[in-house]
């Protein structure tokens, strides 16, 4: 029998192609980007983290409602999301704002988001995403529906989606991965492990020596990726679409990140159950560090290109912030009216009262 | 017209549904090649093949949140809950997920999908599997809650639903499926979500029911007009919303009113009921509402079911306590 036990455990090795120094160690697997791309990868990443500086200080100003920091986790976030066409769709988790906005949300609607405004949920026609999940595996069973949708209609795209660590311990993450698992459909499932559910590790959240291997018991590809690097993110969620698109089945995909802020900007302080030390260790592996390493390797990066792009993000928030500051309040006459297609009568009545109450 | 069961009438609105729209899908836990443990999709799949009536995995969150990933793929998913006990395990799909996808998107997506059930008492099946619990999802705004008392209404009310651009959890009581038989059109047709049935006249007092208690208002009000009392009888149909409109009429012609349901007293579709009576028309009360429901226990063991149940009697009796006030 200690030979059949021994054998059970299964080997998840760390998938990376740059090391922290932003020096290639996995050749064989570099994903085929044009300079053009890699510039843009890292113009999406400056991008982002000067959004989350900024939507920090917003938050202490008042100015912004609920807001999850990102820092740490956009190689996890955009590395994933540059891997996807526009007719894939995005099954987004609370922190997830910024793979919404480069799937072409208006930055003033993440804003409006964040402030509690319906019109931060109110997409285009066509836009593939749903607004960010709160329940932190929700998300999942509705990607595998959405996948379960694509496959029928032969489309050729695939659905997305993401939660975090302590997200795998819910029973929506495994239902999902097992529903998709058996109906062979085109979902990719990223685990964003930033080793903290709130304030409880990833070791007390799990025995599993990794996240990965949970696709082991629904019976399909999982794969651990060093999350602070952009390349291998890119890399294997470009591979789990490629195989779904084929017909392959869904992917899981635990990226190793860190979220270097709180877990919200509603009072939660890293400090009661981090220590200096584990934040120090992880801030050498930020993934724009390493990246920004490899493009002034090779002559593509400068400070003045990021400059540019942080002036460039600046502006923008600057102006997407004035425009949700200024927009309409949103009214309960409108929350009524979007309960159903049709007002049944008691929410007519009911829209009668607001409606006065509004008018004074 | 034929003479169908519900079980039949269900079977048959479903049938219409698929020919009639190919983005309908029914899925659920043993609905494909077994046909339903109740048989509701006998021989669908092979009727429509197996992309359209299939199995699911045995998970009932995982079935909840695949229909609403299945909708904003433009489809109109029918999924079964095997029984409605087991819809705590889809509860953020149903109260949390697709009952808000209206309102949370600001109306640019919606969720049209109908959700069966089978619930209800005095079968004599094991734990959980005969609770009422339409109380539960009645509280959350965003999704209708159907439950037909008749095989004619089952087919009529169950094509509404399914045609509804909003959520509908569409139940069906267990003590129905089989117990009697009910001319049903063979044709299709809808009946109006949201509107209640008087299903007898009277003009002494209002019995209000939903669902298998609807027949024991019905027999209770046979044994009363023996003494001269004449009830009218009134099914809810829809018990989310509430159509007070029919209610208010009856009450204002009857002025006593008695309401009936399967579920514990404490909470649910009477209390909501009853406080709109009051709200509305309590210059036309010549007696308090009064109610007839299970106690406040957790759903009955078998051998103290029959009690536990309310039956005809428990509504007569009531019935005289409002008239003689």
């Amino acid at each position: 029998m200690k030979h059949v036990l021994e054998n059970v455990e299964n080997q998840f090795e760390m998938f990376q192609i740059l090391d922290e120094n932003g020096k290639v160690v996995n050749k064989d697997d570099m994903p085929d980007l044009s300079d053009d791309d890699l510039k843009e990868l890292m113009r999406r990443m400056v991008y982002i983290r000067i959004l989350d500086q900024r939507s920090m200080a917003l938050n202490r100003q008042g100015r912004l409602g609920f807001y999850a920091p990102t820092a740490g986790q956009e190689a996890s976030q955009l590395g994933s999301h540059f891997a996807l066409e526009k007719g894939d769709f995005l099954l987004p988790g609370y922190r997830d704002v910024p793979q919404l906005i480069w799937h072409g949300l208006p930055l003033y609607q993440a804003f409006l988001f964040s402030k509690g405004h319906y019109h931060g949920n109110q997409f285009p026609e066509g836009f593939n995403a749903l607004s960010p999940q709160i329940i932190i595996g929700a998300q999942y069973t509705q990607a595998a529906g959405v996948a379960i949708g694509m496959k029928k209609r032969g489309k050729k795209s695939v659905a997305i989606t993401y939660t975090g660590d302590g997200g795998t311990s819910q029973g929506d993450f495994y239902e999902a991965i097992n529903f998709a698992g058996a109906f062979g459909a085109p979902a990719i499932f990223v685990v964003q492990n930033n080793h903290f559910a709130i304030s409880v590790p990833v070791e007390k959240q799990t025995k599993a020596k990794t996240l990965a291997q949970k696709a082991v018991a629904a019976g399909i590809e999982g794969i651990q990726v060093d999350g602070m690097d952009v390349l291998a993110v890119y890399a294997a969620t470009k591979h789990a679409r490629e195989r779904a698109i084929n017909g392959e089945g869904p992917t899981l995909i635990e990226t190793l990140t860190y979220r270097f802020g709180p877990h919200t900007t509603a009072g939660d302080d890293p400090t009661r159950y981090r220590t200096e030390e584990l934040d120090n260790e992880w801030e050498k592996k930020d993934p724009l560090v390493r990246f920004r390493k490899y493009l002034e390797d090779k002559n593509l990066w400068s400070e003045e290109i990021e400059n540019k792009v942080i002036e460039e993000a600046k502006d923008d928030i600057k102006q997407a912030i004035k425009k949700a500051d200024t927009y309409p309040k949103q009214k309960v006459t409108e929350l009524i009216s979007h309960m159903f297609e049709e007002l049944p009568a008691n929410l007519q009545e009911q829209m009668e009262e607001y409606k006065e109450k509004e008018s004074k | 017209m034929a003479q169908m069961t519900m079980i039949q009438a269900i079977t048959d609105a479903l049938r219409t549904e698929l020919k009639n729209d190919e983005n309908v899908l029914i899925y659920g836990e043993d609905v494909g090649q077994n046909g339903g443990v109740f048989r509701a999709t006998e021989g669908l799949q092979k009727e429509f093949g197996e992309d359209r009536v299939f199995d699911t995995p045995l998970a009932e969150s995982g079935i909840g949140g695949m229909s609403i990933g299945l909708a904003l793929q433009g489809y109109r998913p029918v999924p079964e809950i095997q029984f409605f006990g087991f819809v705590y395990e889809a509860m953020d799909s149903i109260n949390g997920q697709m009952a808000r996808l209206r309102y949370r998107s600001g109306d640019t997506l919606h969720a049209p999908i109908t959700i069966r059930a089978p619930f209800g008492g005095g079968v004599h099946t094991p734990e959980l599997h005969a609770d009422s619990l339409e109380g539960l999802i009645a509280q959350q705004p965003g999704i209708k809650v159907v439950i037909p008392a008749t095989p004619k209404e089952a087919k009529g009310l169950l094509i509404a639903s399914i045609r509804d651009n909003d959520p509908v959890l569409f139940l069906e009581h267990m003590k129905l499926y089989r117990s009697f038989r009910d001319e049903v059109p063979e044709e299709e047709y809808t009946i109006e979500l949201g509107k209640a049935d008087v299903k007898r006249e009277g003009k002494d007092v209002t019995i209000i029911a939903y669902g298998a208690m609807v027949h024991s208002a019905l027999k209770a009000a046979d044994e009363l007009e023996k003494n001269d009392i004449d009830a009218e009888v009134i099914d809810l149909r829809t018990v989310s919303p509430v159509d007070m409109e029919t209610i208010i009429a009856s009450v204002q012609k009857t002025n006593r009113v008695v309401f009936v349901q399967e579920a514990q007293r404490q909470a649910g579709v009477a209390s909501h009921v009853i406080s709109e009576i009051q709200e509305r028309a309590i210059l036309h009360l010549e007696a308090p509402i009064l109610r007839v429901t299970a106690p406040d226990t957790v759903y009955a063991f078998t051998q103290a079911e029959e009690v536990w149940l309310p039956d005809h009697k428990d509504i007569i009796e009531k019935v005289n306590q409002v008239i003689n006030f």
